[in-house]
């Protein structure tokens, strides 16, 4: 590394509305460095490389290059002073070829042939150890190789300064340590990198500086080496935070739901879920652990009866055995069929016979808690549609990865989003808006939900908010199974925080807890079990107070050999 | 806050152009409306100017006239009332199918055959039951005709997914046909013209229009609660806004759409229901008016809303009637002149919603 | 008999093949255009009204030159359907509006505007005598000879404007897949923001798709009116019916203009079945329902067969704004 300053910034200020996204910053990245950007979500670190990529324009301040100030408008612009920036959601063309996407807007003046751009995709694969089938269609990729192929395009352009915005998120340790040996190897050939990231032990391993931000402000730029991860914590939230989630021992687990050897095949004839068995218990937080698209979201939604399956078995158990009937679960004729069954007891443990019974001493004896069952109450939710395991009785709730596209309605207002899973309740073929309004109120008070009124529309509230209204909602159903899908996604420190308090208190209540995150931290820190989940099978299920990180990152990333069946 | 679709640059750009254009958050109602009524204005003004270029008269005469023809007489004001009310029916049958996001190009199609089932009706039962009863049977096979018509392809597009804008496009031609076929095996002179029937038609409430009128206002205001307050309506809006999460809560959507293609097409019947009873009294391939095209434009300006859409519906209906007595007065051979107006001022309608959803932020002196 | 058939399907083809290949250019850049109707009957008026110009300026009908007359008309069919066109493109591509209401507008408009010129500025009296002498240049083959080989007949005997199409399709297909522009254009409509962030100039994009394809379909219309009608004019509701037939033909050839040149034939043949086969008149209306029945069919089996090179382009339908993400 030299020090040699390539890009200053000066006295950068951007503002959305009236959100300061950056004010007054004042920074610089020296030629053949890795320099991390850090800080937490929301601080501005990406809005500020954008300013360096041509995606958004500085209000005020300057860029300088070299000393002397550019103006960058577009993303064209700042591939001509060699800036190039690859994208948290990456900017690929599906139906698109590698090399098609590698050459797209490209200018150089040469003649167009494809054979050419292969040839050169290739030769920058030897030079910084990629590997990449320039014929293979994005949409059959991989995230890591859609990354590299990002990374191509970048380079391709003959960009000198590369940003990576978050670039781990998705990868494997494995992939992420391939990352890295790329990284340098393009250092050592001369370029400058940026990562934005807010994960620290990256920024200690592969940086060479560091510079924070913090509220959209740059806090300081500091060489990694005469720094430590809980300084530049300290530099990044400003004040302390507990980083330890409270996690309370799991009292009288029972098993809650059995999912036993489920398979399931995607539309494109890929196995999506193979062989997958585990049990969800009660009062435990049972995390999923996986790269992404290895299964979970099409397990998840096969519990939840969005998913079709080629087969097995989904079982939920009612703990039912010595406890009264209801008609909550159970209409009066069902009641009466069960009786014939001899499913039931008195409190004296005489059988029940509700032969020669009116209808209306049935109803006493019910609701007055006189029928007690003998046994559980088991039933299968495979092959039931969301509406058919509701009319079961079965209160499972499910909070989606894709919050405004499956959970919520982003154009609805919160009252008609509370409504999306009552509003059916009643016989009236108009709608009832007043509980759903209620509700509505009490979740913006209680999880602080940042909105002007309970009539706007969701989509624009903040991530944060939005994702508190909809574990909110799901929660409120007073759930036996909760499955929440990536729930701190994008979300700040402090909402990140109330989310998995809101989980430890479900836990506490009972509720068999499923959550599939991607942070090995979090999942090690917060989960009782954690399952690991590799190409739709399970890799192995392993106890999160003794397994460590490279563990779980180990089966999440072996291939196919012969592992033994850790099905447990 | 990067992610936010609102991002709002408010700032001066140093980009080529002297202005920005920044996507709106909230707009007032009254700067909405004022900013269609200049668009409507300056739809009528540009035809004005036009169609007086052509003619060589006064741009004036040109509003004269319009209004004229639309209100010169009690008469006048009845007929485009009916006009109004037949393609406020056809908007009132389109409108919860595009909530859904279901583009229902095929209006004209299910009010052809609704039409077309009413007249196989009078033809061959006129004079042999009793005329409350032959209503009744028209009735039926209009609404019948207008539901398949609408729910073949509903149940394609909940089952396999398939393009509704074309298939319901593509409906609308073999609905021509059908009708053009059955012209021809009916007139035996093969003049292929229909003369009006006798039988079968609906009885007179204080004039020839009113009742048509009455039962389309009251389906009016029916469709505005059914899509605002009832369970139907909901689930039709969730489905329109994210089939994933209709999924999700449990919403059968192939089923939502396939009833409410049901109530579409059995609306769109309905509408031919009248015009075969009420105001034809025969079937052509034309019978639709294209009002199946027409209703997409006022309900789209209506913004799906209903009671709005009577005022679009009554204003389109205002300028084709108005039109024909600018044509005659002012002299011009061409019929095609409404469409040209009404084209007119489309563009003018469509191009305002721009600046409904956008703000146009002008560059202000570069500071120095 | 069968010569005749498979001469009058591929001019009939070659009416919806200019439709389609200007749908698709505009599909790709991720435009559904369905004011394509009103624009080939303003290419059709336009093409009269340049006819009819020429024919004015000159002392005798036989002093009529084929080359002037054959571009005059050509010019004029451009400028009114890209006009047309370019009304379409501002509204959608600057303005952003709904892309399905502003298509229907173009429609109505530009039926109404193409017959209001018809009948006004060229008058039916004019028509047989000045067309009659433009449509015998336009419809002018290698094989006139009616008494030639049927082989030779269905493939030579045809106007210029035919072979031009088919070239037109070819070429279609090869700028799509092997040029950069090609790979630009399609990137616009899978992805504008993808095709924006790597620089490529997407409003200019879809603009000249929208100008050029306009162009193009309205040579459909021109066609129509001076080769297949031999230089008469119906009136613009036959035009705008082969309009809607021209879209539904796009997703029949899979948004792939090869594919277009055989569908187009296929449609064609379906069309004027009618005419050629004998029968009463209820049964030729009902033969005329075929190409539409074809196309529900095809809708139908490629929704069922669902492959993803198959599809719409990505961002079909939908505006692009650039801060939108």
């Amino acid at each position: 590394m030299t020090n040699e300053v390539l890009i200053e910034f000066q006295n950068i200020t951007k503002t959305f509305g009236s959100i300061t996204a950056n004010a007054g910053v004042n920074m610089d990245i020296r030629k053949g460095e890795i320099l991390s950007v850090l800080g937490e979500n929301g601080c501005g670190k990406t809005t500020l490389m954008n300013m360096l990529a041509g995606i958004y324009y500085p209000d005020g301040g300057k860029i300088l290059i070299g000393g002397k100030e550019v103006l960058i408008h577009s993303p064209k612009d700042a591939f001509r002073y060699k800036i190039g920036m690859i994208h948290q959601h990456f900017k690929l063309i599906d139906v698109f070829s590698a090399a098609e996407n590698v050459v797209l807007g490209v200018k150089d003046g040469s003649k167009y042939n494809l054979k050419n751009v292969k040839k050169r995709i290739g030769e920058m694969c030897d030079r910084y150890g990629f590997h990449i089938n320039p014929d293979k269609k994005i949409y059959e990729m991989s995230v890591s190789e859609k990354q590299t192929v990002e990374i191509i395009k970048v380079l391709y352009r003959g960009a000198d300064i590369l940003i990576l915005d978050e670039p781990t998120a998705v990868l494997t340790p494995q992939e992420i340590r391939k990352l890295f040996d790329v990284l340098r190897a393009m250092r050592a050939d001369g370029k400058s990198i940026i990562i934005i990231t807010h994960k620290l032990n990256e920024v200690m391993e592969i940086s060479d500086r560091v510079a924070v931000l913090r509220k959209g402000k740059h806090i300081a730029t500091v060489n990694t080496t005469e720094t430590n991860e809980q300084e530049l914590t300290e530099m990044m939230v400003g004040k302390k935070v507990t980083l330890n989630i409270d996690r309370s021992l799991v009292e009288n687990p029972q098993d809650r739901l059995l999912v036993m050897d489920l398979n399931c095949t995607d539309l494109e004839g890929v196995k999506v879920l193979d062989h997958v068995s585990f049990t969800a218990r009660s009062g435990e937080i049972l995390g999923i652990a996986g790269i992404a698209g290895s299964g979970q979201r099409e397990l998840l939604e096969a519990i939840a009866g969005l998913q079709k399956l080629d087969s097995g078995e989904i079982i939920f158990n009612r703990p039912k055995k010595n406890l009264p009937v209801s008609f909550y679960h159970k209409t009066l004729n069902e009641v009466k069929f069960l009786a014939k069954e001899g499913r039931f007891h008195y409190e004296d443990g005489t059988p029940v016979d509700l032969s020669g019974k009116s209808n209306s001493e049935i109803k006493k004896l019910v609701n007055d808690g006189k029928i007690l069952f003998n046994e559980d109450e088991v039933m299968s939710l495979r092959d039931k549609t969301p509406l058919q395991i509701r009319e079961l009785g079965v209160r499972l709730s499910f909070v989606p990865e894709d919050r405004l596209g499956m959970g919520l309605v982003g154009n609805m207002d919160l009252v008609d989003n509370m409504m999306l899973r009552s509003y059916r309740k009643g016989n009236s073929a108009l709608l009832n808006r007043k509980k759903p309004e209620s509700l509505a109120d009490t979740i913006v008070k209680d999880l602080e939900v940042v909105t002007p009124d309970l009539h706007t529309p969701v989509r624009k509230l903040s991530g944060g908010n939005v994702q508190k209204v909809l574990v909110g909602r799901e929660i409120s159903l007073a759930p036996k199974v909760l499955m929440a899908a990536y729930p701190v996604r994008g979300l700040d420190i402090n909402s990140s925080y109330l989310i998995y308090n809101l989980l430890n208190k479900q836990k506490k209540e009972g509720v068999a807890v499923i959550f599939v995150g991607e942070d090995l931290d979090v999942l090690l820190g917060l989960c009782d079990r954690i399952l690991v989940i590799n190409s739709g099978r399970v890799a192995g299920i392993l106890d999160a107070r003794t397994v460590t990180k490279e563990e779980v990152g180990f089966l999440m990333t072996k291939t196919d050999g012969g592992e033994g069946n850790a099905n447990g | 806050m990067d992610k936010t679709n609102e991002s709002k640059e408010t700032t001066k750009q140093r980009f080529s152009l002297p202005f920005h254009v920044i996507k709106r958050i909230n707009i007032p109602v009254w700067k909405k409306i004022l900013i269609y009524a200049v668009a409507i204005i300056t739809g009528l003004l540009l035809s004005s100017l036009i169609c007086a270029g052509f003619a060589g008269k006064s741009p004036v005469d040109f509003f004269v006239y319009l209004f004229k023809g639309a209100f010169g007489s009690s008469r006048r004001i009845w007929v485009l009332l009916l006009d109004m009310a037949l393609l406020l029916g056809t908007s009132i049958a389109l409108i919860p199918a595009f909530k859904m996001k279901f583009w229902n190009l095929g209006g004209n199609g299910q009010i052809l055959v609704g039409c077309l089932s009413a007249v196989a009706c009078m033809n061959f039962l006129g004079g042999k039951v009793s005329n409350g009863l032959l209503i009744f049977i028209m009735f039926l096979a209009s609404v019948a005709a207008g539901i398949i018509w609408a729910l073949i392809p509903a149940l394609f597009k909940a089952f396999f997914n398939t393009n509704e804008t074309l298939f319901t496009l593509m409906m609308n031609y073999i609905a021509i046909g059908l009708v053009r076929f059955c012209i021809a095996s009916w007139v035996k002179s093969g003049s292929g013209v229909l003369t009006p029937i006798g039988y079968g038609n609906l009885p007179k409430l204080y004039n020839d229009q009113l009742l048509t009128i009455l039962v389309f206002v009251i389906l009016t205001l029916f469709m505005f609660v059914y899509l605002k307050y009832s369970k139907h309506g909901y689930e039709i809006s969730v489905v329109g806004e994210s089939v994933n999460t209709a999924k999700y809560v449990g919403i059968n959507v192939s089923k939502v759409i396939i009833r409410t293609m049901i109530l579409s097409g059995a609306i769109a019947g309905l509408v031919g229901f009248f015009i075969a009873g009420a105001v034809d009294h025969t079937v052509s391939d034309a019978a639709a008016n294209n009002m199946g095209f027409t209703a997409i434009m006022t309900s789209w300006l209506a913004a799906f809303n209903p009671l709005v859409m009577m005022l679009t519906c009554f204003f389109i209906s205002f300028i084709s009637k108005g039109m024909l007595q600018v044509r005659t007065d002012f002299g011009l051979s061409s019929d095609s002149i409404a469409n040209i107006v009404v084209g007119l001022v489309y563009f003018c309608v469509i191009a305002c919603a721009f600046f409904v959803n956008y703000k146009i932020v002008f560059r202000k002196k570069e500071d120095k | 008999m069968l010569v005749t058939f498979l001469v009058g399907a591929i001019a009939l083809g070659v009416v919806l093949l200019y439709g389609c290949l200007g749908e698709t250019l505009m599909e790709k850049a991720g435009h559904l255009n369905l004011g394509i109707p009103g624009i080939m009957c303003m290419g059709t008026a336009g093409g009269c009204f340049g006819a009819l110009l020429y024919m004015k300026g000159l002392a005798q009908e036989t002093d009529a030159k084929w080359l002037p007359l054959l571009l005059v008309s050509i010019l004029f069919s451009i400028l009114f359907s890209a006009a047309t066109g370019a009304i379409y493109a501002f509204l959608t591509v600057t303005l952003r509006c709904n892309q399905n209401i502003t298509g229907l507008a173009v429609t109505t408009f530009g039926a109404g505007l193409s017959q209001f010129i018809m009948d006004t500025y060229v008058p039916r009296a004019l028509r047989d005598s000045y067309f009659g002498v433009a449509s015998k240049l336009f419809a002018k083959g290698i094989v006139n000879d009616p008494d030639a080989n049927g082989v030779l007949k269905v493939f030579f005997s045809h106007g210029f404007f035919v072979y031009f199409a088919i070239l037109l399709a070819i070429l279609f297909a090869i700028v799509l897949k092997r040029t950069r522009v090609g790979l630009h254009l399609r990137a616009v409509g899978e992805s504008p923001a993808t095709a924006d962030a790597a620089g490529v100039n997407v409003t200019a994009y879809k603009y000249v798709s929208i100008l050029v394809g306009s162009a193009v379909a309205g040579f459909g219309g021109l066609f129509y009116t001076m080769d297949y009608l031999k230089g008469s004019w119906e009136n613009a509701s036959t035009i705008e019916a082969f309009g809607w037939l021209a879209i539904a033909l796009v997703i029949f050839t899979l948004w792939k203009p090869g594919i277009s040149i055989f569908g187009s034939i296929l449609f064609g043949a379906l069309s004027i079945a009618a005419f050629v086969l004998n029968g009463t008149s209820a049964q030729k209306e009902l033969l005329k329902l075929l190409p539409y029945v074809i196309t529900v069919v095809v809708l139908v089996f490629t929704s069922i067969r669902n492959k993803r090179e198959n599809q719409a382009p990505g961002a079909l339908g939908l505006s692009y704004f650039r801060e939108d993400r």
